[in-house]
């Protein structure tokens, strides 16, 4: 499962990351990284992008690069 | 002996840190503002003083990270690696620690003589995170300050450790000896690989000597872009080392399945959590924060687009509507600038004009209508600074990335685009300037090269004009057509570009922190707007300077030949000697022979002026009496009461004033038509016919281009006064006796499409750093407005349709290209 799937609310860990370019190495620099757990708070009024939050602050990315990160419920 | 050395100090930090307001804190207004070379980066410096000592401080862009993906962490990393400076303090945000100090490690690997500003700690305390502050330094090895910048606590120790860290003060023992011998973060398994490359590059004499080899490997192991060209650039033969590190990464790769890029950053967390959990306790689990509770409303599906608009309302409100009545109290006082300039240059005669006198006046009427703007952007670039600062800026992008996306836009376009003038009267150089922080550079040129097609303040009179001439009747469905259609044409423009030219432009993850709400300072947002209006005014004007006198060339050359020359002479003397005939008998015929006359039209003039400025009975009196006691004589012929002789002097003096205004006119009107800039319109009439321009038009958008304001006042000298007090609109309808509304539309949507002014060419030099880019945002817009304008004027023609047919049918097609456009995916290259 990918985050992108993630609805507003639920929390999941994250598995692990499937963009190895600079999409990765910019979620890793922002926090993103395996073996962490986030919470999807909501998704912005037009539906994208999503906010999520882990270690207590708030990221908010497309759900086009959400799709890169694998997630576990 | 102490060594009285300059001591250069950088800021580095991951962004919301406080990095800023420690900056403004330590540097107080002795802050400098420039771009690093090459880029569009802004660069600001500031200084203090402690203990009589210098110490200079620049405040690296905030980043994440320092690979080499973006342009910012490029920069940030170059600076640390050339400028060799002192000390670099590490602001860390204490309520945010492990995130930070992957930062902090990569700083340390770079072997940097680093301060921590354990910054923020109120919010840590508000939230229960304790830090235990020497265990932290023990384990990272440098001096750990906590500070709350903000409310000025620490800032003492702050500076008496960057001193001590410099190695000048007394206190250098807290600066470790070796610190760098120290392995901060264990790659694990990597570290055989490490080791293997760093032998490698130990051998090359001039890496060695210049770059911390640890660092540098584990660059390499990342596949770190900037550090194969170090390698290139450093050492003989740096294919076979690169083949060696392109080796040891793929061994590493397929013994882990694990890209080593990924590896490192996990390790440092992995570190950064060990720190953590030696170090910090937090006791009670965090509760929501306000700034949680405030994005409830303001990220809220239905509330947080009208906050929004709210926002982006009060915004044009304050700026753009307030500013311009300050402008109202400020204008008198450029006006003043210009009388004085009046003062001190030569007096013009009765039909010549002395060219040092032209000139300047043109000069300073272009540098004042510049100046003109500054309360204008002083307030917004408050405003924007206040946005900033209080963190509402990545929400706004949040909310509407969304739609901008679709057009190849950027959430973060939204500022840029509110300042240009989405709806009607902004104005593209803060817009343009604003762009800065777009993180995606496709985006972000993108956005540069649609400002200017929405509408700025000075497109506004152009319309006005049309609007009331020829849309008399439906002055509010015209209105409401120019204000939308702006951004119907640059949202398609916008996408077309992105599928097209900026096709292969790099682009940047969206991704981005939604940082808690900050109270802005009033010391931060007064200082940047102050530094940016300072900014503008160096950076334009000069340029603006230099066009106008270009302009003003091209408008008065080559003049008028000797025949046209006589011909106005002749009609001069004419008017005099009838002027003579009218009064010979009165006494004061012999009074107001030879220069006496000429003295007298100018203290007409200037009295004229003067009685027009005075706005109450007593300045009016005051007004008269220092006129009367200049000269008595020419008083009387002003005001002749009762004298029958002064009577008919006057009466004969205004229709000499008169004829004199009309003779200028005819002049200007035909030097104009004889200038260069005139028979360049009416070269142009071929290629602008089809979009109903005759030459006048042409002229009139030719000499706009230094400033829009200018196509109107232009227009006002082309079509000149026949009968007192006739307006520009009456004048244009006359003179362009067959003139429809469908020529009056293409006029107008050309206006929406004209090039941007000087000023915002200059930005887009700026913000781009190319000329290329420069010269394409001048000559796209001319292009694709003469194809809409010959669209509407030869178009509608040939089908028949009247002006607001024309427009109905050009909103319609406009509106579903947008929404066409909006549906071809772009290709996101991730």
């Amino acid at each position: 499962m990918t985050l992108n799937n993630i609805k507003p609310g639920s929390e999941c860990f994250i598995k692990k990351l499937t963009s190895s370019g600079r999409l990765g190495q910019r979620l890793v620099d922002m926090g993103v990284y395996p073996g962490l757990r986030l919470k999807v708070i909501r998704n912005a009024p037009l539906e994208d992008p999503m906010e999520i939050e882990l270690d207590g602050h708030y990221l908010t990315l497309r759900h086009e690069e959400a799709k890169f990160v694998e997630v576990q419920e | 002996m102490i060594k009285k050395k300059k001591i250069l100090v950088a800021l580095a930090g991951q962004p919301n840190c406080g990095k800023s307001t420690v900056f403004n804190a330590l540097t107080g207004a002795s802050q400098h503002v420039a771009n690093y070379p090459g880029v569009t980066v802004e660069k600001m410096t500031g200084s203090y003083r402690d203990h009589g000592r210098k110490i200079e401080v620049v405040d690296l862009p905030g980043t994440y990270s320092l690979t080499s993906y973006s342009l910012e962490e490029r920069v940030s990393r170059d600076f640390l690696i050339q400028e060799n400076s002192s000390v670099v303090i590490n602001v860390v945000d204490a309520s945010n620690l492990k995130r930070n100090l992957y930062l902090t490690f990569q700083l340390l690997e770079m072997e940097m003589p680093l301060v921590l500003d354990l910054n923020m700690m109120d919010v840590a305390e508000r939230r229960n995170i304790h830090i235990d502050v020497k265990e932290l330094s023990k384990q990272l090895g440098i001096p750990v300050i906590p500070t709350a910048i903000k409310t000025g606590r620490g800032k003492k120790k702050l500076i008496k450790a960057v001193t001590a860290a410099s190695g000048f003060g007394l206190h250098s023992g807290l600066h470790l000896e070796q610190p760098f011998k120290l392995i901060l973060v264990d790659y694990g398994p990597m570290e055989p690989f490490l080791e293997r490359i760093q032998v490698k590059l130990s051998k090359e004499i001039e890496l060695d000597k210049n770059y911390p080899l640890r660092w540098l490997s584990v660059k390499l192991m990342e596949g770190d872009s900037e550090a194969q060209n170090l390698i290139s650039k450093n050492c003989p033969e740096p294919d076979e080392i690169l083949k060696f590190v392109e080796k040891q990464r793929d061994t590493f790769e397929a013994k882990y399945d694990e890209a080593p890029d990924r590896y490192v950053a996990f390790r440092r967390y992995q570190r950064a959590e060990t720190i953590i959990k030696s170090c910090v306790r937090t006791t009670t689990a965090s509760s929501t924060t306000l700034s949680d509770k405030a994005d409830k409303l303001i990220c809220n599906r239905y509330l947080g687009p009208l906050i929004l608009i709210g926002i982006i309302y009060l915004l044009y409100y304050l700026s753009i509507v307030q500013g311009y009545n300050i402008t109202n109290y400020t204008w008198p006082i450029l006006a003043k600038i210009r009388s004085l300039t009046e003062s001190i240059l030569p007096n013009p005669g009765f039909i010549e004009e002395p060219l040092i006198r032209s000139l300047s006046l043109w000069f300073v009427d272009s540098i004042n209508a510049l100046l003109n703007y500054i309360p204008i952007f002083f307030i917004l670039f408050a405003l924007i600074a206040i946005l900033e600062d209080s963190g509402y800026m990545p929400r706004m992008a949040f909310i509407l990335d969304r739609l901008f996306q679709r057009f190849g836009l950027h959430g973060q376009s939204t500022l840029a685009m509110v300042l240009g003038g989405i709806y009607l009267g902004g104005c593209a150089v803060p817009g343009v300037m604003a762009t800065k922080a777009i993180p995606d550079e496709r985006s972000r040129l993108a956005t540069i090269l649609i400002i200017p097609l929405l509408n700025c303040l000075a497109k506004v009179p152009l319309y006005v004009l049309l609007i009331n001439i020829y849309f008399s009747e439906h002055k509010g469905v015209a209105m409401f057509f120019i204000a939308t259609i702006s951004l119907l044409i640059a949202l398609p423009a916008a996408k077309i570009l992105t599928l097209t030219l900026l096709r292969n432009k790099e682009t940047a993850p969206f991704i981005m922190e939604l940082p808690p709400y900050h109270i802005p300072t009033i010391q931060g947002v007064l200082g940047r707007a102050v530094e940016r209006v300072w900014l503008f005014i160096k950076k334009i004007i000069t340029i603006v300077a230099v066009i106008a006198v270009l302009i003003f060339v091209l408008l008065q050359f080559p003049g008028l030949n000797l025949e046209r020359q006589a011909h106005y002479t002749k009609e001069k003397e004419q008017e005099i000697s009838k002027f003579y005939n009218r009064i010979t008998e009165t006494q004061y015929a012999e009074q107001l022979r030879g220069e006496n006359l000429m003295a007298l039209i100018l203290y007409w003039d200037k009295y004229k002026n003067a009685r027009m400025m005075a706005t109450n009975q007593k300045l009016v009196k005051k007004l008269k009496e220092k006129f009367e006691k200049e000269n008595p004589l020419f008083f009387k012929i002003v005001q002749p009461k009762k004298d029958k002789d002064a009577k008919k002097t006057n009466k004969a003096f205004r229709k000499l004033f008169k004829a004199r205004k009309k003779i200028l006119r005819e002049l200007r009107k035909e030097k104009i038509d004889n200038s260069f800039l005139g028979r360049l319109g009416r070269d142009m009439e071929p290629f602008t016919k089809w979009a109903g321009f005759n030459w006048r038009i042409n002229v009139s958008l030719l000499s706009a281009f230094a400033a829009k304001e200018s196509s109107v006042a232009t227009l006002g000298v082309l079509y000149q006064q026949e009968e007192e007090g006739e307006n520009l609109e009456k004048r244009m309808k006359k003179g362009e006796a067959d003139f429809t509304s469908l020529h009056a539309l293409a006029l107008m949507l050309f206006m929406v499409l004209y090039p941007p002014c000087i000023a915002t060419t200059i930005m887009v030099k700026l913000q781009t750093g190319s000329f290329k880019w420069m010269f394409f945002s001048m000559i796209y817009p001319i292009t694709l407005g003469l194809i809409a304008a010959s669209l509407i004027f030869t178009g509608g023609k040939a089908l028949g349709l009247n002006g607001l047919q024309a427009m109905a049918a050009f909103y319609a097609l406009a509106l579903l290209t947008t929404i066409a456009t909006g549906f071809i995916n772009n290709k996101e290259i991730i």
